[in-house]
């Protein structure tokens, strides 16, 4: 604190001085604290190898890293997030080797090698205040492109509906966008949060609120819908009743090699798989490459 | 003769550390520009500027609505940073006992030290519920992010003015007395006005300060694509876009939030630019 003071300009000096001491500092620094988390894109590591991408899929492969490295205690895994078309980019620059995607790979990234490691429901959720229990896909889309604005027109007490969306280009949008909304554009008055635990964070503080997370994600703060009366289960998911799903994509610049290869082949392996399992993913136990 | 080639070495290097900084500055502001400008070309300047939609998956690049939500987040900041600034700054200066100056003092500089992520979580889980509670909407608003952006640009608007207040001469102070105008009367009539323009250059630093902070206003704002219809409305200011977004842009989608940041970019340099201006003015 005694630093902190000694280092402002004296009182009664030219005033000029301190402001412009303020001034300039504030003229270099805000323009470059604006622009700094533009260029600091993902960073490699030295040793290991890098897992980047997907919101959705980081915790669990944050989960798998952690197993494959107490059997492999000189291998080094980092697991980043970034979303999955950062993660798809960053493995065309190399930048990391492992590229993580909650979507199918679109046209332009056909060339990138993918492997589906597992499957993920899109749940509906609500707070666990709200009487709704059950809505039709239809009324999901009305919902979340606006035609319905009131909780009254799904039969709960009436009061305005607060839509919680993801941000354009997240994985987990897209495939929002692709099962429930088809040609129907998501409201723009909904509100926007950058991930799934910050949709989840907000649904659970208001009891008007409705979003959309990954099944694996959510947890007894939030309340996920049935859809046409089939409950988001595993068992509903592999019987092909919740059609909610898409795939968790583990995406290569090329064959995968070396260390990559070894941790694709372990997440594919039966114990890794019944991990992911037990975390509410359907699992895939013969790899479908492409 | 060793030494002065010594002080010669030394001299160009820190001239080399110097130029090295504004090496950086420039490789940014050129980046920033070579990746928004084509796009901003592209749509024209007037749609992308002026547009009300931003729906990068169908190539609509609007931000109207976000230039607008920054100004409104940033006018409810100083409604409330201004008044609250102004009257500390005078408490400071003319009133507060140096045992409270200096216990007042350091806490106000660090809430600028307070990183804010910090002020952003707390107004998630302490202010946003309040204001759903008691006022409606969504809580994720306008109001809480002003609210918490006003705390935020204290530190820069009480420092600023308070140095410039100490620097009036005495004389000014003491004339005023002397003619018989009360202590109040030579606040607001005298030091003040003479003040003035030191006092403007931290408001519009503030300024600049408000409409710069992203983490915070993430996390508070809601970040809806709309044009906001009141305070209680989420909204989405230019830093949030590109906060919020940077992750999974790409192509066309990531070259807007670079012409995104092109905007603030101008505005910010428009402001500083303003505060130089301004604060040079020094007659009183």
């Amino acid at each position: 604190m005694a630093d902190r003071r000694s280092k402002k300009p004296k009182f009664g000096d030219d005033l000029r001085a301190g402001i412009s001491k303020v001034r300039m500092l504030l003229i270099w620094l805000l323009p470059l604290l604006l622009v700094i988390p533009l260029v600091s894109g993902c960073q490699r590591e030295k040793a290991g190898i890098t897992v980047a991408g997907s919101t959705s899929v980081e915790p669990f492969a944050g989960l798998l890293a952690e197993e494959y490295m107490s059997r492999h205690p000189h291998s080094h895994i980092y697991v980043q997030g970034g979303g999955s078309t950062a993660g798809i980019e960053a493995v065309r620059t190399h930048a990391a080797n492992i590229g993580t995607s909650s979507r199918s790979l679109l046209p332009d990234e056909k060339d990138l090698y993918a492997v589906t490691v597992a499957k993920d429901a899109i749940a509906i959720i609500v707070n666990p205040k709200n009487a709704i229990r059950d809505l039709s896909l239809d009324q999901v889309r009305q919902v979340f492109s606006g035609k319905i604005k009131d909780w009254g027109g799904l039969g709960a007490s009436p009061h305005p509906i607060v839509l919680v969306s993801r941000e354009e280009g997240s994985g987990t949008r897209e495939s929002f966008q692709k099962f429930v909304m088809g040609q129907e554009e998501i409201s723009l008055e909904s509100l926007v949060q950058d991930s799934n635990g910050a949709i989840r964070q907000v649904v659970s503080n208001d009891p008007h609120a409705i979003g959309y997370i990954s099944l694996g994600l959510v947890n007894e703060q939030v309340k996920a819908l049935k859809i046409a009366g089939v409950e988001p289960t595993l068992a509903n998911i592999e019987g092909n009743k919740y059609t909610l799903v898409r795939p968790f994509l583990f995406v290569f610049n090329g064959e995968p090699e070396g260390e990559a290869k070894s941790f694709l082949d372990f997440v594919l392996s039966h114990p890794a798989q019944a991990l992911l399992s037990k975390e509410g993913l359907v699992t895939v136990l013969k790899p479908s490459g492409k | 003769m060793i030494m002065e080639i010594k002080e010669k070495i030394i001299e160009k290097m820190l001239l080399l550390i110097a130029l090295s900084s504004i090496a950086v500055l420039a490789l940014i502001t050129f980046f920033i520009f070579q990746q928004g400008l084509p796009l901003i070309w592209k749509i024209g300047p007037k749609a992308f500027i002026l547009g009300q939609q931003w729906i990068p998956s169908k190539g609509l690049f609007g931000i109207f609505p976000m230039i607008v939500s920054s100004f409104l987040v940033t006018i409810g900041a100083l409604a409330l940073g201004i008044p609250l600034g102004l009257a500390c700054t005078i408490f400071l200066c003319e009133w507060s006992p140096p045992a409270v100056g200096t216990v007042l003092r350091p806490a106000i500089q660090l809430l600028a030290a307070i990183p804010s992520v910090i002020y952003g979580f707390w107004g998630l889980i302490v202010l946003v519920p309040l204001v759903r509670n008691y006022l409606g909407g969504p809580g994720l608003s306008i109001l809480s992010g002003s609210v918490i952006l006003g705390f935020m640009i204290l530190p820069t608007i009480i420092s600023i003015s308070e140095d410039s207040l100490k620097a009036l001469p005495p004389t000014y102070k003491a004339g005023a007395l002397a003619m018989g105008a009360t202590h109040w009367q030579t606040i607001w009539r005298v030091m003040i006005p003479a003040a003035r323009s030191g006092i403007v250059a931290s408001i519009i630093l503030g300024m600049g300060r408000a409409i710069g902070e992203t983490m915070a206003m993430i996390m508070i704002l809601g970040n809806a694509v709309k044009m906001p219809s009141s305070f209680l409305d989420s909204a989405r200011t230019l830093t949030t876009n590109i906060g919020i977004e940077m992750g999974y842009a790409s192509g066309a989608h990531r070259q807007a939030l670079f012409a995104t940041g092109v905007i603030l970019f101008i505005i910010i340099m428009l402001l500083n630019s303003l505060a130089i201006f301004l604060s040079r003015r020094r007659t009183g």
